[in-house]
């Protein structure tokens, strides 16, 4: 275990960011996001960023290829970003669960290479979580945020940042970067401690999960209660974009008048023209846009990956909905129901 | 006040005059109400709340609500009554299935005001007197209540029920014209300033369509964006100059019909202050067609769809943007 | 650069056949003039035309043609409309195979099959089809009930004629839904039609077309004594990428680009009902 005195935060992201990018939690515009690091920003005091740290592997907007179309000829034009070294630093537990999550979608067979590329190229340096909020419930969906995770996971104790690295890259990291001093690990127990006993007093702390399983998919599928719950949904994306997890897209085109440029954005299964087919809509209402979004998190998903939820209990979208409709309130309305 | 909201809503569907009630319901903490329709006076008494975290509009629910036959009641705070009476005059709510009751407001919180006080862990707000007290995981705090208001509320434009069946209280004062005060700041910038400041704002969005979706003046049955005929579909350009035109698109198409009642910048989850794009339209057009309200009546033709032989030419367009 | 599942290869049109008013079949093949890629009966393929977008269909040619990929497209959309007005030598991309396609060297094999399908339906049946003529001896009997809106709608009606009703062991009955002159055959919905055949129920059923008619047929067949897990079918869904990542085609567990298209009724039960 390393040390490093709170007051040398920037000597350690100045020294860091000579030899590669790197991303830290701040304030832009009076928004907490994970921004490039330039001399003079300061992480945020918020708990949380307002977007996820998804952005860095699998960014909103992507050019994928390009396309020259000459007359009845088409050359493919390779356009994607190579890719450079980056560091991540400051990432809570739950967004670094959702990272294990994304990855069981992209990297399975054929793993997706523009999400790998950014996955290879990056160092997760984690940070224990000192003041949860009350929206917080990763212990919920199985997250022990006393144990990070990351290639080195971080600690503020008093005055000083801890930092203990748990693969070779988070090493190799942390043995570059001569303001590091060794440690004992009293002070991060200490700070375990603490965070354990803040956990304990979450409001959300537990959820009845226990139903969310396959067998009971079509139970849940036909539950009457989705009516109600998707009343007022407004069908946005704001709780499937700042969502760690939501890892749906679209591919799309865009003539620049040169070339035709191949993309792929973020897409939502809220909005209406998601499944739309010429054929016709399998999802004609927002009440089954809203039940699919989270079956997929609460139930399919599981079914397909042991079980582990596609929801990692941020609680962004428990702040970010318009109408404050979100999962915990779904898993506690249908947990109820199915017990 | 709760208390009585609750029982004119059960009296409203135990005596038969409505079917439905369109309210707040209660959420998991005491900020996070959803705006819900209750059918039972069971339910009223169990899950309908009021209180000062209750800032949702309503009205916009009212297109599909009042369309499902039956007669619903709905609980409307002075500038959810603005875009019900806007949404009449655009023929998008029918009228006769709406009953309307008039709820006074003292101005909503917003808990993203709260918690840019430094505040974490918020487990309940109470208000004593000038101050609000803040439980939190980690100790109570209190708070000037008025640095917990939203901001539309901070210099609401009216306290009063323009259209309603029924009152709850006494109308409060209109006060036009303290919300221009923000409009004047960005006027007072250059052009280049102002670009930078809306480059920099807008540059957060991440398209996500809660401004678009809560706004009671979007209320095409299809928007253009949505649709892959309109030949400007779109989700996320390719370019983010095109993407922070959709914003500015959007002014557009709402002028004249925008109440401002301040639903884009509470919803959108980046802290975009797009109510400011609405207001310097309301701003301009009030100078150039004088002060109109939408909403204000069920009469009077909006500026924009009226003509007059002495509306400004054009050109003025070049006058009106600020020091070149 | 590595490239990626999702970077499209470019392909030529060489022919294009008008089948219908609406529907035209494309003969597809790679730069090289040979066919792009090996695929089983029922899996689909990923076509674009840049600038105009991407779209999934069934490959409609057999597996055991070994010059060219065949895609039999109703005009329906953007992308359909665009292909409907290209002439041969057109450049197209292509990406794929997807999906599991239909079980033609285990389940099928021994069996009798029995193919229903209704108008574009047929696009892809036909590449099972023409494989099981192909080895024809690892098969039972054939029997092929086609219908279309009229004469004019039955999508390959020449290939029809002049082979699969001349093949050994194959049997096809095809019907319109309103009587018109030049027609002598029968006359009626393909759910009745079928009802009237009777077929023995020993028979593997595989199964395409408009909703209206599968949900008619596949209620007249268990009338008839077939088990859901005798009856196999295809689905659309929208689709974007064809491995299960953009999530358009997620029902239930299942992405029905890469877990389908194909699946058999009984298994189609345990699925919530949103294709």
């Amino acid at each position: 275990m390393k040390k490093l005195p709170i007051s040398q935060l920037p000597a350690l992201f100045a020294h860091i960011s000579q030899g590669q990018k790197l991303y830290i939690p701040a304030d832009v515009g009076g928004v907490p996001q994970f921004a490039l690091w330039q001399p003079g920003m300061e992480m945020t005091r918020s708990l949380n960023t307002a977007r996820s740290a998804k952005d860095l592997f699998f960014p909103q907007v992507e050019n994928m290829v390009n396309f020259k179309v000459t007359g009845k000829q088409i050359d493919v034009v390779e356009s994607r970003d190579p890719g450079e070294d980056f560091v991540l630093f400051g990432v809570r537990a739950c967004d670094c669960r959702s990272f294990d999550i994304l990855d069981s979608v992209f990297l399975d067979a054929p793993e997706d290479t523009y999400y790998k590329t950014r996955r290879d190229h990056a160092t997760v340096i984690t940070l224990g979580c000192t003041e949860p909020e009350e929206t917080c419930f990763c212990t919920a969906m199985g997250i022990d945020p006393t144990t990070p995770g990351g290639d080195a996971s971080g600690w503020i104790a008093e005055d000083t940042l801890y930092l203990q690295a748990h693969t070779p890259k988070g090493e190799a990291l942390l043995d570059s970067l001569p303001m590091l001093q060794a440690a004992q690990s009293e002070a991060v127990e200490a700070a375990r401690q603490q965070l354990r006993a803040v956990l304990d007093r979450l409001p959300l702390k537990e959820l009845p999960l226990e139903g969310f399983t396959q067998e009971r998919m079509m139970t849940l599928f036909h539950s009457p209660k989705w009516k109600s719950l998707s009343e007022s949904c407004l069908g946005c994306g704001s709780c499937t974009f700042v969502c760690p997890t939501c890892q749906c897209y679209d591919i799309r085109d865009f003539d620049d008048g040169r070339q035709i440029r191949r993309y792929r954005c973020w897409d939502s299964c809220m909005y209406s023209d998601f499944t739309c087919m010429s054929a016709g809509q399998p999802r004609p209402t927002q009440m089954e846009r809203f039940r699919q979004r989270f079956m997929h998190k609460l139930v399919y998903y599981p079914a397909n990956h042991q079980g582990v939820f596609g929801c990692v209990g941020c609680g962004r979208c428990l702040q970010k909905c318009p109408i404050h409709m979100n999962i915990v309130k779904v898993a506690k309305a249908l947990g109820e129901e199915i017990q | 006040m709760q208390e009585r909201i609750r029982s004119r809503a059960i009296a409203l569907l135990e005596s038969g005059a409505c079917d439905r009630v369109l309210g707040w319901k209660a959420g998991e903490f005491f900020y996070d109400v959803t705006p819900a329709v209750f059918t039972t006076p069971e339910q009223v008494g169990k899950e309908f709340v009021w209180g000062p975290f209750c800032g949702a509009n309503l009205s916009k629910y009212l297109i599909q609500e009042s369309r499902k036959g039956g007669k619903v009641a709905a609980f409307l705070k002075p500038c959810d009554s603005y875009s019900f009476v806007q949404l009449l005059k655009e023929h998008r709510i029918w009228r006769e299935n709406t009953y309307i009751v008039g709820v006074p407001c003292q101005g909503m919180c917003d808990i993203d005001a709260i918690r840019g006080q430094g505040f974490k862990g918020i487990l309940s707000v109470t208000e004593e007197g000038e101050d609000l007290e803040v439980d939190t995981l980690y100790g109570c705090r209190a708070m000037p209540r008025r640095e917990a208001l939203a901001e539309r509320c901070l210099c609401c434009k009216s306290r009063k029920i323009v259209l309603c069946d029924e009152r709850l209280g006494p109308d409060g004062e209109e006060n036009p014209n303290v919300r221009f005060e923000e409009v004047k700041r960005l006027e007072a910038m250059t052009p280049q300033q102002r670009y930078d400041f809306w480059r920099g704002e807008l540059s957060r969005c991440i398209r996500c369509n809660a401004c678009r979706n809560v706004c009671p003046a979007c209320s095409c049955e299809k928007c253009v964006f949505d649709n892959p005929s309109s030949g400007a579909e779109n989700k996320a350009a390719a370019d983010s100059f095109e993407e922070n035109l959709f914003h500015i698109i959007r002014a557009f198409h709402v002028a004249g019909r925008c109440t401002d009642c301040g639903e884009c910048s509470r919803v959108c989850p980046q802290h975009i202050p797009l109510h400011l794009l609405n207001r310097k339209l309301i701003q301009d057009m009030n100078t150039l067609y004088g002060t109109y309200q939408a909403g204000a009546d069920l009469d009077t033709r909006p500026p924009l769809v009226s003509y007059t032989p002495e509306d400004p030419e054009p050109s003025v367009v070049g006058t009106i943007g600020g020091r070149a | 650069m590595r490239n990626d599942p999702l970077i499209p290869m470019v392909a030529v049109v060489t022919d294009i056949r008008t089948d219908t008013p609406d529907v035209k079949t494309f003969r597809v093949v790679g730069l090289d003039g040979r066919k792009p890629f090996p695929h089983v009966p029922g899996q689909c393929a990923m076509l674009s035309i840049p600038g105009v977008g991407e779209a999934l269909f069934s490959i409609t040619s057999s597996p055991t043609n070994p010059d060219y990929l065949e895609f039999s497209i109703k005009k329906c959309g953007c992308v359909t409309a665009w292909l409907h007005q290209i002439e041969p030598g057109q450049q197209v991309t292509l990406r794929g195979p997807y999906g599991n396609g239909f079980p033609v060297d285990t389940d099928f094999v021994g069996k009798d099959l029995l193919f229903i399908a209704g108008g574009i339906g047929l696009a892809p049946l036909r590449s099972v089809i023409n494989y099981v003529r192909h080895y024809r001896e690892r098969y039972g009997a054939v029997d092929i009930v086609y219908g279309a809106r009229s004469k004019a709608d039955l999508v390959d009606y020449p290939e029809i004629l002049d082979e699969w009703c001349h093949a050994p062991g194959v049997r096809v009955h095809l019907t319109i839904d309103n009587a018109q002159p030049d027609w002598g055959g029968h006359v009626g919905f393909v759910p009745n039609y079928v009802r009237e055949l009777g077929f023995d129920t020993g028979k593997t059923v595989v199964m395409c077309g408009p909703p209206v008619m599968i949900k008619f047929t596949l209620a007249g067949l268990q009338a008839l004594g077939f088990r859901q897990n005798q009856i196999y079918t295809t689905l659309e869904m929208r689709m974007k990428c064809g491995m299960g990542r953009c999530g358009r085609c997620n029902i239930g567990t299942k992405y029905v680009c890469k877990d389908g298209p194909v699946f058999r009724f009984d298994q189609l039960d345990t699925l919530p009902d949103e294709y």
